[in-house]
């Protein structure tokens, strides 16, 4: 392969390093008014006063907007139940909902009238755990959820085997509750949108991972056909599912609308703590194992604390406990997972889905189980592992790799047998995911007449590389060199559908895409020149590298092309597509394209007198089919890894009885820096051409996250001899776990 | 509301610039709605992330918390000075050569803020490096390859031996 496989540097990379990559942020629009958002102050409130006088009088305030100017009843938006009004009506659900806004010919006067716009409100009791939820005489945050008189908007449930029967065989029982904190994506490129009103609708210009479920949901919202709704994604200052779903973009839509004048919506990075979060969960785990530490059974009870609108929050309790089973053969499992209502900020789509909680649960499980077995913590992995073409989830596909190898690699790399100095300890473990079931995405390629080609697709470039990949996969094709493919990205009126970009997806779905609409343009080339009987008819051709050869003739694309069309006239269009296996009835609408495996170890240091985790060493194995581009896999790896020692060890958004947020600002909400980058970090990738996308490639991106914090508890457990269930893992708690041995 | 305006003269990217800025305006708002310098990122506003790290007379600041008069008579350089004549400065091909730009929203701020090190410490530690970027957030690249890319520059920039200084 020419370009497959290669460390093809970024193709937007030399206009980020020199500050000229625009951003939404950036955008300005002739005639614009500036939005700001006045925000509630409490989590649970009755709306009583609005007054706006003052706000009204600031010169350069054009207008002041409350739920009562808006239409009754409220447009409300949303991608999985439409729930979220564009302002609070009668009452506040969240601490930092939008309750007014202010709308101005500059961004000076539009923050000053937020500061001058006085709104009473009555306060009500807020609900911001999972036992305030579900507490018998909690107060609710809907009135009619679809469990009317509770906070558990759903439940799913999946089982097989029988949990029950399997229990007098188990030689051990793990039991815990587990609690995962709430957690900021924390993309440093705030939420900012421009909308402007364009021939009877509307053109939204957004960092946004899906521009076409954010078209769905405005045109539901405002009651517009798909056709009057263009989405412009712009590239993603960080996302992290954080911009996936419809944020600002439905009221600024409507603004525009209303106001016939563009409208800009912009927030600052504190208002991000209280537009998006990752859901919390308290997970309750039972797991059974034989003598020889094989699982026989296990028992879920995950409680997912939504925030206080639905978001993608159900989507997301739903679609991680399919997967509550991980990596590992499981024959008897029943999960039950809910998704409950709490009046805190919108909980929605965040690196690794829903599944962080989950694994966190499950390594530990296993770590735990290990010990007590005394069988290593790798060996009662392998043991459990499920082999290449094993069903994992009954009736979905079976394992599409040899993940023991990854397994080996990952405790190669660390050293797992090493001796440990005092005060260290190691820890492994196993992150998986499933990408979108039943997704489809669309490509166009486009080659001109001078041999160059143009690439549309509704993927969103968002630092994860795909406008470099993507290219790559077009580029190894059609023979065409990476400096003559142009990529246009997520623009609704320009590129064909896709659905998302998430779930590790874009590589393989949108790769697939990609490489069959490359395959359309060489399939009529090949009529071309037969046409024009270039090539004998029934020949068997080579095609490579831009060229098509029979026996006799080498014709370069190009030269079929001009001889077809002409040097200044003419376009072969190729499309592609790939729908993933939608399956009737099946409770997430269809198959997994593939399994997102990773693989973390860490070494850990441990303070006693202080309680401070360092690490020391990590190491990253995914297994990933192919790698397109092995650069960008490591460190979007590396990227997710050390999310997930955020996630593990620092970050938790801290709520107050008030349902007030209490550190939703970087100064008080700690991601990791350099500082704690463990001292040595290295990657590595599994490729046995095993994936379903383009070359064999698998999806990556997401799974550093989902599994890091595991593999960090299970290096601080052993250190210490102490099991950690709540995270962060912060130095106060283990300080006071070693402190409470010693007494 | 009216605030009162002063006149600074600052040398902004190697070029004299005089400007009336609002007192209580800060640099990062000047550079970019004033000065149309986009590539100052602002993130946080409240200097805590480093997105809008620019050099003043040589050492890193957070420009959204530094008040534009403060400039007056200062040398500033923003990511917009960094590749002179179109070339990259070797800190910037570095950047790109080791994958450590993802979403490029802190970009900028850690070119500056490596530029500053590497001017006074041709030579850093690893630690030193790490500290020196403790200021300046990013949420994608799980810094790694940032840190290899500050190593990577460094060689760069060391003078071959020999060629003399
Ligand atoms: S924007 Fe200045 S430090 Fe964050
Ligand atoms: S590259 Fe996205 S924040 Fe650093």
């Amino acid at each position: 392969m020419n370009i497959v496989g290669k460390n093809v540097l970024r193709a937007d990379a030399a206009q980020k390093v020199t500050g000229t990559h625009e951003f939404a942020i950036d955008g300005k629009v002739p005639g614009m008014l500036w939005a700001r958002i006045v925000r509630a102050p409490l989590g649970h409130a009755r709306i009583v006063t609005a007054d706006t006088a003052a706000a009204r009088a600031v010169p350069g305030v054009v207008s002041v907007l409350t739920a009562a100017d808006l239409p009754t009843p409220m447009p409300l938006y949303g991608s999985v139940i439409a729930d979220q009004p564009l302002l609070a009506v009668g009452k506040c659900r969240y601490y930092g909902e939008p309750v007014a806004v202010v709308l101005a010919d500059s961004d000076e006067a539009a923050s000053l009238g937020v500061a001058r716009t006085r709104i009473d409100y009555e306060e009500l009791p807020a609900v911001v755990t999972v036992a305030d939820a579900l507490a018998a005489d909690a107060p609710l945050v809907h009135d009619a959820t679809t469990a009317p008189g509770s906070n558990v908007h759903k439940q799913y449930e999946y089982a097989w085997g029988d949990v029950e029967a399997a229990e007098p065989a188990c030689h051990t029982i793990v039991e815990n509750t587990y609690t995962f904190p709430m957690i900021h994506h924390f993309a440093l490129e705030p939420f900012s949108v421009i909308a402007w009103p364009e021939a009877g609708g509307v053109q939204i210009k957004s960092p946004v991972q899906h521009p076409f479920l954010l078209r769905r949901v405005v045109a539901e919202c405002l009651k517009l056909e798909l056709s009057k709704v263009r989405v412009m994604a712009t590239s993603i200052g960080g996302g992290f599912g954080s911009k996936g779903y419809a944020k600002y973009e439905p009221l600024a839509a409507y603004l525009a609308m209303r106001t016939g004048r563009p409208v800009k919506i912009s927030t600052s990075l504190d208002d991000a703590f209280v537009t998006a979060r990752r859901l919390s969960a308290t997970v309750h785990m039972k797991t059974g194992f034989d003598r020889d530490g094989r699982i026989l059974l296990q028992k879920v009870d995950a409680d997912y604390l939504m925030g206080a609108y639905a978001d993608a929050a159900p989507r997301i309790t739903q679609k991680a406990s399919y997967v509550s089973c991980g990596p590992y053969r499981i024959p008897n499992l029943k999960t039950v997972a809910r998704a409950i209502y709490s009046n805190t900020t919108p909980s929605t789509a965040a690196r690794g889905f829903g599944m962080p909680p989950l694994n966190f649960a499950l390594e530990t499980q296993m770590q735990m189980a290990a010990k007590s077995l005394g069988i290593d913590p790798v060996e009662i992995r392998l043991r459990n592992l499920v082999k290449r073409g094993e069903q994992l989830v009954p009736g979905d596909i079976p394992a599409d790799g040899e993940w023991s190898e990854g397994l080996r690699r990952c405790a190669d790399m660390i050293g797992w047998n090493d001796p440990l100095p005092p005060g260290t300890g190691r820890g492994i473990s196993i992150g998986i995911k499933n990408p979108i079931p039943g997704s489809v995405s669309n490509a166009l390629v486009k080659l001109h007449a001078d041999n160059s080609l143009t690439v549309a697709v509704g993927t969103s470039e968002m630092g994860q590389g795909a406008c470099t990949v993507l290219a790559q996969i077009a580029s190894e094709e059609l023979g065409i060199p990476m400096d003559r493919i142009t990529m246009i990205m997520g623009d609704t009126a320009a590129v064909p559908f896709d659905v998302a970009t998430a779930g590790s997806r874009s590589t393989v779905t949108m790769g697939n895409a990609v490489q069959s609409a490359c395959k359309d343009v060489v399939r009529q080339l090949e009529e071309m020149a037969k046409e024009l009987g270039l090539i004998a008819p029934g020949e068997k051709l080579q095609i490579n590298g831009g060229m098509m050869s029979d026996r006799q003739n080498s014709l370069s694309f190009n030269d079929i092309f001009t001889r077809y069309f002409s040097k200044t006239q003419g376009e072969v269009v190729g499309r592609g597509l790939y729908k993933g296996e939608v399956v009737a009835g099946h409770p997430l609408g269809g198959l997994s394209d593939f399994w997102e495996v990773i693989f973390i170890a860490v070494k850990a240091k441990v303070d006693p007198a202080t309680g401070k985790v360092s690490i020391l060493k990590m190491i990253n194995v995914s297994d990933i089919g192919k790698a397109i581009n092995p650069l960008h896999c490591k460190s979007q790896e590396e990227g997710g890894a050390m999310m997930g020692l955020g996630h593990a060890l620092m970050e938790q958004m801290i709520y107050d009885q008030k349902g007030r947020l209490r550190n939703g600002s970087p100064l008080d909400y700690r991601i990791p820096t350099t500082m704690d980058v463990p001292w040595e970090m290295d990657s590595s990738l599994v490729e046995n051409q095993d994936g379903a996308g383009p070359f064999g490639a698998k999806g990556i991106g997401e799974s550093g996250a989902i599994t890091a914090g595991a593999a960090i508890a299970a290096a601080v457990s052993d250190a210490t001899g102490v099991f950690f269930k709540d995270l962060p893992i912060t130095s106060e708690r283990v300080w006071a776990a070693l402190s409470a041995e010693k007494v | 509301m009216t605030a009162d305006t002063f006149d600074i003269t600052f040398t902004l990217n190697g070029l004299r610039k005089s400007i009336a800025v609002r007192t209580d305006a800060m640099l990062a708002e000047v550079l970019r709605e004033n000065l149309g310098l986009l590539g100052t990122k602002v993130s946080c506003n409240e200097g805590e992330c480093g997105a809008c790290t620019v050099l003043i007379d040589g050492r890193t600041a957070n420009s959204c918390i530094v008040l534009a008069l403060e400039v007056d008579g200062c040398a500033v350089t923003t990511i917009e000075g960094v590749a002179v004549g179109g070339v990259l400065h070797p800190i910037q091909e570095s950047f790109i050569e080791e994958g450590a730009v993802h979403c490029g929203y802190c970009t900028p701020g850690m070119i500056l803020s490596t530029k500053a090190l590497l001017d006074h410490n041709p030579d850093p530690t690893t630690g030193e490096v790490r500290k020196a970027l403790e200021g300046n957030l990013c949420r994608c690249t799980g810094y790694n390859r940032i840190l290899k890319a500050v190593s990577r520059a460094a060689e760069k920039l060391r003078p071959t031996p020999g060629a003399g200084e």
